[in-house]
């Protein structure tokens, strides 16, 4: 019995770190996006595009990190262009982002087709429990670089938030609409970079999926998560570190599954799959009760004016 | 420090479409003296300003500052003369604190910022100010008075030589309103800084501005030095007529019938900020209380816990005796009406008609209180049409959208539609901010007949003077509790500001 409860836990840790990669490099590109003030659902759809363009690229090229460059590149752009309709007046972010969503997915499916057979070299894992004689541990403990990129990101855009000019201005115009006309910012221009910045996040977020866990690419390799990570900001109230933390909560619920599985539990298989969407909903309730204001929350994004 | 500089308006013209905001309107500031800019609203104060910091381009006219020709198209380009201007609706980030928006302000922001340094280069900085601000403090906590004073150490921070303010002391209590002008006339005698007060309070210019520019209707309607006219000289020139109008004819004393009646009621806490927490408050019939307070400590709460917007965490509301829970159920059996600040935004539907609005309080109900399902647009045409005659709504059709007429107007709807037939508890707050001085004085004089009719009237509003010349009886809120009550004849503004402040010794 303990021993079938440390075998979930070291599972839930275990996917706790694989699972959350994406979530967390959404989330920062969506609070990044959300601070200038906008909302993008479209990350959705980047995700997806990002892992179709990580692994076409790495297949073609060979090289797994050109593909999670690429991945980004495609971010950029489909973010670049969410954030430029948005520019436009009465165009609502809202909307928009779910148009990308529906766009980027079906891009992707398009031109992943292709890729679903052939197998792409993939992003490797570092060893971080070489120490331990036991597989399960050193499985466990085998960390994609990509999530050590996610938290150095974490820490630089925090850090970027409260102690460099462009994160300031990124809060100005994300708070105060009259500040930064008062200031004469470029509000426009802010929020489009920020939008494009933060998909490019996003796209790394889908490299992970196709070059490290699950490390294939087919249609349904997202599972929603580029949708989830905007109740993650939520959750993390707009601040970087915390999407760390929430986006570790995230990851474990989305493990509980499979971890289960591992020690035989089959029952109930498909209620604990859906865990992280319980978890999801849970959050939004609890945090979104009647008759509060969201601190934290940007002044300007739609959703809130 | 700097010197201060005068600046010069000459026939500046300014129009949108075809409406006329100014015509050849000139200025004159003399360096280092308090100027008042006066005028109604809509007299065009805000334009002029708004084109001599480049926020709009003059169609005719120019600027001399500091005797030298300018030419001002952006506000970069105000700024580089050291023109600055403090807004009413504050340009401070909320969620920053006073150090982050005093160093995003400056032009030459590094593109990483070492906060030790910039701290300590602040608290030098601020020893030297007249006045102290917390710097570590965020915005969104910091009081009216606070945020006030915070945008003008701001400026003194950019190193302006011109600054404008524009109606400094309507979110101030008498007390940090006095303390302000004294320090900034101290500020402008010094030389440090020029200072033009765009305000329609005509006791602040006589005893803090030297000199006046009066406007109306977008023309000059007078300059000249304080000392030298008289009050009824400025009243003439600001509304065209020697003499404000009268104040409303209060009539008997209140009743002792209890309408309101609250008790232990609270809210929760929102957003940092304390929720109402009030012991007792009772409103009778015949009588206006009136709630003063600095804006931000619970007033707009207990609107809309009357108003039935926020829900309350416990306590207890009764009108005539019997529970109220402001659903539109039980204020439609017990006549409470609302009359909320910003009526257009509170209390109308923008793009629905005039007719539509007037008809909001009882377009689902047939002629015996009966619930209806199909509108009886013709009956509702009627009565809007009543309403327009008897209370001179000036709309272009009762079929026009509400959004489009002006303050005034909207104003009159909402009063007409609240006041129609027979109001029992009326929950008023600002009624009249925004307004030029004869809607100012048809609103108040239409909140007085009521009282004098019979109805209970809760009046919450942010101008002392509002609530010392309607009310019989004055509160005062401070932090979401009601912290002191006195009879409103003879109460001395002076004392009310104190406990408006939180000081009850």
């Amino acid at each position: 019995m303990m021993e079938s409860i440390g075998t979930v836990l070291l599972a839930m840790l275990a996917g706790s770190l694989r699972v959350s990669t994406p979530f967390l490099f959404v989330s920062l590109g969506e609070c990044l996006t959300e601070k200038s003030g906008r909302i993008n659902l479209g990350n959705e759809g980047v995700l997806v595009l990002g892992a179709m363009v990580a692994y076409a690229t790495s297949y073609e090229t060979g090289s797994p990190w050109a593909g999670v460059a690429a991945a980004a590149v495609a971010g950029l752009l489909l973010g670049g262009i969410h954030g430029a309709i948005c520019s436009l007046a009465r165009v609502n972010d809202v909307a928009m982002g779910i148009a990308i969503m529906l766009a980027g997915t079906g891009i992707a499916f398009f031109f992943g087709k292709p890729y679903v057979q052939p197998s792409a070299t993939l992003l490797s894992g570092i060893p971080f429990g070489f120490w331990s004689d036991n597989a399960q541990v050193r499985n466990a403990l085998s960390v994609c670089p990509l999530f050590l990129l996610g938290i150095a990101s974490a820490i630089a855009l925090h850090w970027c938030f409260n102690a460099t000019r462009v994160g300031l201005r990124v809060r100005i115009v994300g708070d105060s609409q009259d500040a930064a006309l008062a200031l004469g910012l470029p509000i426009d221009r802010t929020r489009f970079l920020a939008t494009a910045c933060g998909s490019a996040l996003a796209g790394i977020g889908g490299a992970f999926l196709s070059l490290y866990y699950p490390g294939s690419w087919n249609e349904g390799l997202s599972s929603g998560q580029g949708l989830m990570a905007v109740a993650l900001v939520v959750f993390s109230r707009w601040n970087p570190i915390n999407c760390i933390y929430a986006s570790l909560l995230f990851g474990a619920a989305g493990a509980l599954g499979p971890s289960l599985q591992t020690v035989g539990i089959t029952w109930g298989y498909y209620l604990f799959y859906a865990a992280p969407y319980i978890f999801t909903l849970v959050v939004l309730i609890v945090t979104a009760r009647g008759g509060k204001s969201l601190r934290g929350m940007p002044g300007q994004l739609s959703i809130g004016r | 420090m700097t010197h201060a500089i005068g600046v010069e308006a000459v026939g500046i013209g300014k129009h949108f479409g075809a409406f006329h905001a100014l015509s050849d309107v000139s200025l004159k500031v003399t360096p280092g003296t308090v100027h008042g800019l006066l005028g109604e609203n809509g007299a065009g104060k805000s334009t002029l300003v708004k084109c001599l910091l480049g926020y709009y381009k003059a169609d005719d006219g120019g600027f001399i500052v500091d005797g030298r020709e300018a030419s001002i198209e952006r506000p970069a380009d105000a700024d580089a003369l050291g023109l600055g201007m403090v807004y009413q609706h504050f340009t401070l980030v909320p969620s920053m604190t006073v150090a982050e928006n005093l160093v995003m302000s400056r032009q030459n922001v590094p593109a990483t910022i070492d906060w030790r340094s910039e701290i300590a280069g602040l608290k030098q900085f601020m020893e030297r100010m007249p006045f102290k601000v917390p710097l570590e403090v965020e915005v969104g906590s910091l009081a009216a008075g606070e945020r006030q004073k915070t945008e003008i150490i701001k400026q003194l921070y950019l190193e302006r030589k011109f600054l404008v303010l524009d109606e400094p002391t309507s979110v101030l209590t008498p007390q940090e309103a006095t303390e302000m002008l004294g320090l900034v006339r101290g500020l402008a005698h010094s030389g440090t800084l020029t200072i033009v007060i765009i305000t329609h309070k005509l006791k602040e210019v006589a005893a803090f501005v030297d000199e006046v520019t009066v406007l109306r209707r977008g023309r000059m309607a007078g300059s000249g030095r304080v000392k030298d006219l008289g009050p009824s000289d400025l009243t003439a020139m600001m509304i065209g007529e020697p003499h404000a109008p009268k104040n409303p004819e209060r009539k008997g004393a209140p009743s002792s019938e209890t309408r309101l009646a609250i008790s232990s009621l609270r809210t929760a806490e929102d957003t940092g900020r304390k929720g109402l927490s009030i012991r007792s408050l009772t409103v009778h019939a015949n009588e206006i209380v009136g709630i003063a307070g600095v804006s931000g400590n619970g007033q707009k709460d207990l609107v809309e816990v009357l108003g039935g917007q926020r829900p309350i965490a416990s306590g207890s509301m009764q009108v005539d005796g019997a529970p109220y829970d402001a659903s539109r159920e039980q204020s439609r059996a017990r006549d409470v009406r609302v009359l909320p600040e910003e009526p257009l935004r509170n209390g109308c539907v923008p793009p629905m008609t005039v007719i539509e609005n007037l008809n909001l309080r009882g377009f689902d109900l047939g002629p015996a209180k009966s619930r209806r399902w199909w509108l009886d647009r013709v009956a509702m045409a009627n009565r809007a049409r009543q309403m327009i005659a008897a209370y001179g709504i000036r709309t272009p059709s009762p079929r026009a959208p509400i959004g489009v007429l002006s303050g005034g107007n909207v104003q009159r709807c909402v009063l007409a539609r609240e006041l129609d037939g027979d109001v029992r508890l009326l929950i008023v707050a600002n009624p009249c901010f925004g307004l030029d001085v004869k809607a100012v004085a048809e609103t108040r004089a239409r909140i007085m007949a009521a009282r004098n009719a019979g109805t209970a009237v809760l009046l919450i509003s942010e101008d002392l003077d509002e609530i010392l010349e309607l009310a019989d009886r004055v509160v005062v809120m401070h932090e979401g509790e009601i912290v002191h009550e006195m009879a409103a004849e003879g109460a001395d503004p002076q004392e009310i500001g104190r406990h408006m402040l939180g000081h009850h010794a």
